[in-house]
């Protein structure tokens, strides 16, 4: 107790904050007008803000896996799919600090999810092979 | 009295034009037959132009693309890694981004398309009656196959849209939830903002929006 936040406390908050989010990107998702209100195919949560962390570049690479890879969490807990291009940019982020065999799983998986990005996850790899890594 | 009449009308107008999801008027129809010939199931999107004085207009609106172009059904390559890839390639910045050819851009990322993005207006304008802040953008894309314009499109989003004005349904919905944000935090205003625009911009069942991708439960019934 001597920390100050009570765990349940802390966890009561996170998870406000996260509906607050999820409302605003259900939102945001809904938006295309009076067509057909369907679900979305993607868990998105805080993936864009993360984008925009990344082009910022204020926060460090860690904070941002972090903060990806609880994205991960979520997304499985609810049985939805990551979205286009998320788990190659985690592998971004993992070859930023030279953690390579993450590099190359994230970009793996992206290719496996969707393989309309194989080209191009295939050119990153040979590239990371011949010596430059994804940073 | 006249007065009142005139500005109810304004307020009509205003609603109408906000609503612009809904059922209201279409403009003249854009012509699908080259997007219907080409059918892109994956879509390369540079890093935007930037017409406004504001620096932070290209990422903001980058960083924002995916979500509703992915939702649409298309595949999005993923954004910051086509930006290194640029960089370590030596090209910097959007300009030069968009000056390399359609053959070149197909051999390296795969893609189906590529969409064009120019941001026109991003930013505070501080006017007689109130100020706002506006984010207008401008789409085209471009099959990498053939070379042909398969859309384009624009959209504008502002501040100022008002809470009850912005048409009901779910573009009030996400304006309501802009404009809470804004009240957070004036800082972000902008961003926020051009989030409205690009959904706005990039989501599929719109007026002469871009047409449903083969991961939609839609695609081809639009």
């Amino acid at each position: 107790m001597k920390r100050g936040v009570r765990p349940g406390a802390r966890m009561s908050l996170i998870a406000v904050r996260g509906m607050t989010r999820a409302s605003s990107v259900a939102a945001a998702v809904l938006l295309a007008g009076c067509a057909a209100q369907r679900q979305p195919l993607y868990h998105w949560g805080g993936y864009q803000p993360q984008l925009y962390e990344y082009f910022k570049g204020e926060k460090g690479p860690e904070a941002q896996i972090l903060a990806l890879e609880s994205e991960v969490e979520k997304a499985r807990s609810k049985g939805l799919a990551l979205p286009p291009g998320f788990n190659a940019h985690l592998g971004l982020l993992y070859g930023g600090v030279a953690r390579d065999d993450q590099f190359r799983q994230q970009l793996e998986m992206e290719k496996t999810q969707f393989p309309e990005s194989s080209a191009y996850m295939d050119f990153l790899l040979h590239k990371f092979k011949s010596g430059q890594p994804g940073k | 009295m006249r007065v009142t009449r005139c500005t109810s009308g304004l307020f009509a107008l205003t609603l109408a034009t906000l609503g612009a999801g809904c059922a209201v008027s279409t403009p003249k129809p854009y012509d699908y037959y080259q997007y219907k010939q080409s059918r892109p199931a994956s879509i390369l999107v540079l890093p935007p132009l930037n017409a406004s004085p504001d620096v932070r207009a290209t990422y903001s609106v980058l960083s924002q693309v995916t979500m509703p172009l992915s939702e649409a059904g298309y595949y999005v390559l993923p954004v910051a890694l086509v930006d290194e890839t640029f960089r370590q390639n030596g090209l910097v910045n959007p300009a030069e981004m968009h000056d390399v050819g359609l053959v070149k851009l197909r051999e390296i990322f795969g893609a189906d398309a590529v969409l064009y993005i120019e941001v026109k207006q991003y930013g505070t304008s501080y006017a007689v009656v109130s100020s706002e802040t506006r984010v207008t953008a401008a789409a085209r894309l471009v099959d990498l196959r053939s070379g042909e314009v398969l859309w384009a499109g624009e959209a504008t989003a502002s501040s100022a849209e008002g809470r009850g004005s912005s048409g009901g349904g779910l573009v009030g919905m996400l304006v309501e939830a802009l404009l809470s944000q804004v009240l957070e935090n004036v800082m972000s205003q902008g961003h926020a903002t051009a989030g409205v625009t690009a959904n706005r911009l990039l989501s599929a069942g719109r007026p002469n929006g871009i047409l449903y991708g083969p991961r939609a439960p839609e695609y081809q019934k639009d």
